[in-house]
């Protein structure tokens, strides 16, 4: 079949159309987006809605006033709430999942019931999960009146109105923390290098962690961000979302691990018994590291997800709260609601960016082996 | 990854044992685990159930004296209109992206050229994008189609960032039909769309339902582009609800009942075809 047959001209012609509609819906738009972020459109209010209006290029300004600005330190506690939510959210999903599935595994009875009891929560959207979520964790609501009853006292944390936070960190320590973070992560690489015997990486690792760590510790304290010391944390208020999350999207790990598990060739498990193993060996040693695989999946798809996580915010604790926000609602408000265009396509930018180092390299990955022999 | 779970590899189905401790601490965390996905279903209902005046807090636990059935009723009155609007656009947007995305699966799996890895994985892209990163020119361009606030404009949407899904699910649904059958059928003479049509299509049942449940359910439950690019006339549900719920004034049996209204279809869809959904699911996680 080879050449350009009429059938192979009717599978061109079959996938044409959805490849420009990606082209340009993903691709044509992201470009634009990016665009966009780089003028002031909207940035005047007079001039947002206007029909022909005046927008000019101002380069990287936009990305400039998040990160450093005054008026945009909600902006920065979104990004930092984004990562503990995600990191929160991740544990949380792959630890209950992995749970649930271990269990499932062992056959109990009317299995088939436990998981649909697990998974329902994975039908409903981030809305209906958000109100109903919302409702019980009022500050008089389901949750806090819970020890009622059992005869004690209604507990009276304000789940979602919390202002307190933890393990704060000043944002202007931020470059010096990056920079000892990727140094460490150097480290370790130049090290693990070492061992395995590969000069060239040992050295381009050491010297670039040196470098990281030379820069931090000289440079970096002299830099100053903002004119002011502006601390940002974990606030509390994110738990009860981080929990209505988990809610949701745990049935979804505990597919994966129960697919996994399943897929675990009986025999495995019976040569691991005859060479001795107990349960405790079997799982530590045999089941874990198969299981391993299915973990990072799920860490990419979850942390995608986490990282765009805005409509269960929305619905749980409303758009105005700034302790819960992340920055994919401040985008939509400030795009939509602000009319500020461009600095809601900047944030819409780091979005992607955000995602984009999760997903490429998983997708690259995923399909750079089947390349070879298409 | 199109596999299902493989339901109930019991050992050898032995006659079942009396119960040993660890068979009891198994029992005791599935019923806790169990407790915590459906307390919130029973307050949910409990509060959509109860009348405006018993909804108090020291009683939010207690299930209603007399129930209230008024609820759903007032409910409905406040979003039926945008259930319906939910209804059409889930139901069109999903035969559009199922007929397109089963295309290009075909075509992908079956007509392989050079660099369709490559073209597919440009396309799977779309699939986890931030929708923020495209919103604001998909929101210009539906605009200047003269789409905006029209509910074809949401299907339009729907149906592009759609299409790596559902290629996604029809390529690993194609890729296991053997290339023989269709080698033989070209030696018969059939072409491409007689291949499509006589060989392809009629076992794509199970590949179709995979993707309608699929697309549905992310359809039917998606908010940002709903809440962008409608107006009052065409928001579908999941933005009316998010509405009914934020105000403050409002007690709370409304918002549950319209939780209810708004989680009913998927919910019933998830019940009963549940062993599609969750093949779905998998693929969702690219392949295995």
């Amino acid at each position: 079949m080879k050449g350009l047959s009429k059938d192979r001209l009717w599978s061109v012609a079959v996938l044409l159309p959805s490849v420009l509609l990606i082209a340009v819906f993903v691709y044509g738009f992201i470009a634009r987006s990016v665009y966009v972020s780089m003028t002031d459109w909207g940035n005047d209010p007079a001039q947002a809605l206007a029909l022909d209006p005046v927008i000019r290029f101002i380069g990287l300004a936009n990305y400039q006033d998040l990160f450093t600005g005054f008026l945009q330190g909600r902006f920065r506690q979104e990004l930092v709430s984004t990562v503990f939510f995600t990191a929160f959210f991740i544990l949380g999903c792959l630890g209950l999942g992995l749970g649930l599935a271990l269990i499932l595994d062992r056959n109990p009875r009317g299995e088939g019931l436990w998981r649909t009891i697990f998974l329902f929560p994975m039908s409903l959207s981030f809305i209906v999960t958000g109100t109903i979520w919302r409702w019980m964790l009022q500050p008089g609501g389901g949750v806090n009146q819970a020890p009622t009853l059992f005869g004690g006292q209604p507990s009276t944390f304000p789940w979602l109105s919390s202002t307190e936070a933890i393990w704060k960190f000043d944002w202007n320590k931020l470059p010096l923390l990056t920079a000892s973070v990727v140094a460490v992560v150097l480290i370790v690489v130049a090290v693990r290098a070492l061992r395995a015997g590969d000069r060239r990486r040992t050295l381009v690792a050491a010297l670039c962690a040196a470098l990281l760590l030379g820069w931090a510790l000289f440079v970096a304290p002299n830099l100053k961000l903002l004119p002011a010391p502006e601390p940002h944390g974990f606030n509390l208020a994110l738990i009860g979302i981080i929990i209505a999350a988990v809610w949701q999207m745990s049935g979804y790990t505990m597919a994966l691990y129960l697919a996994g598990l399943r897929g675990i060739p009986e025999e495995l498990r019976e040569a691991a018994k005859v060479d001795g193993a107990g349960d405790l060996g079997m799982y530590r040693h045999v089941i874990f590291p198969l299981l391993a695989p299915i973990s990072l999946s799920a860490m990419i798809v979850l942390g995608h997800i986490s990282l765009k996580i805005f409509d269960l915010v929305y619905a749980m604790s409303g758009p105005d709260n700034i302790n819960t926000s992340v920055p994919a609602l401040n985008m939509y408000l400030t795009s939509f609601r602000q009319n500020q265009f461009a600095l809601g396509a900047a944030i819409g930018t780091i979005l992607l960016i955000l995602v984009a180092f999760v997903i490429v390299p998983y997708l690259a990955s995923q399909f750079r082996g089947e390349e070879g022999h298409a | 990854m199109t596999t299902t779970l493989p339901s109930h590899t019991a050992p050898a189905a032995a006659p079942r044992k009396p119960l040993r401790p660890g068979r009891v601490l198994m029992y005791a965390l599935l019923v806790l685990a169990a407790l915590f996905f459906l307390i919130p279903v029973y307050l949910l209902f409990a509060t959509a159930l109860k009348s405006p005046d018993a909804i108090a807090e020291a009683t939010t636990w207690h299930w209603p004296s007399v129930l209230n059935w008024g609820s759903f009723r007032d409910a409905w009155a406040k979003i039926g209109g945008n259930v319906l609007n939910s209804v059409f656009l889930a139901v069109v947007a999903t035969l559009f992206s199922a007929l397109l995305g089963s295309l290009n699966g075909y075509a992908l799996s079956k007509w392989k050229f050079r660099g369709a890895n490559t073209l597919f994985a440009l396309m799977l892209f779309g699939m986890f994008i931030p929708y923020q990163a495209v919103l604001i020119p998909l929101f210009q361009f539906i605009k200047s189609l003269g789409l905006y606030g029209s509910i074809w404009g949401l299907i339009l949407a729907h149906v592009v960032y759609g299409l790596p899904i559902t290629t996604l699910i029809f390529r690993n649904f194609y890729a296991d039909v053997p290339d023989a059958l269709i080698e033989a059928a070209t030696i018969d003479g059939a072409g491409f769309w007689q291949i499509y049509g006589k060989v392809i299509f009629p076992i794509s049942i199970p590949g179709f339902v995979v993707v309608i449940i699929w697309q549905f359910t992310q359809v039917w439950n998606e908010f940002l582009f709903a809440a962008t690019l409608t107006n009052t006339n065409s928001q579908p549900v999941t933005y009316a609800l998010s509405q009914l719920a934020g105000g403050q004034a409002v007690s709370w049996n409304l918002p549950m009942a319209g939780a209810i209204l708004a989680a009913l279809p998927t919910l019933l869809v998830y019940i009963l075809l549940g062993r599609y959904f969750v093949r779905g699911l998998l693929a969702g996680s690219v392949k295995g």
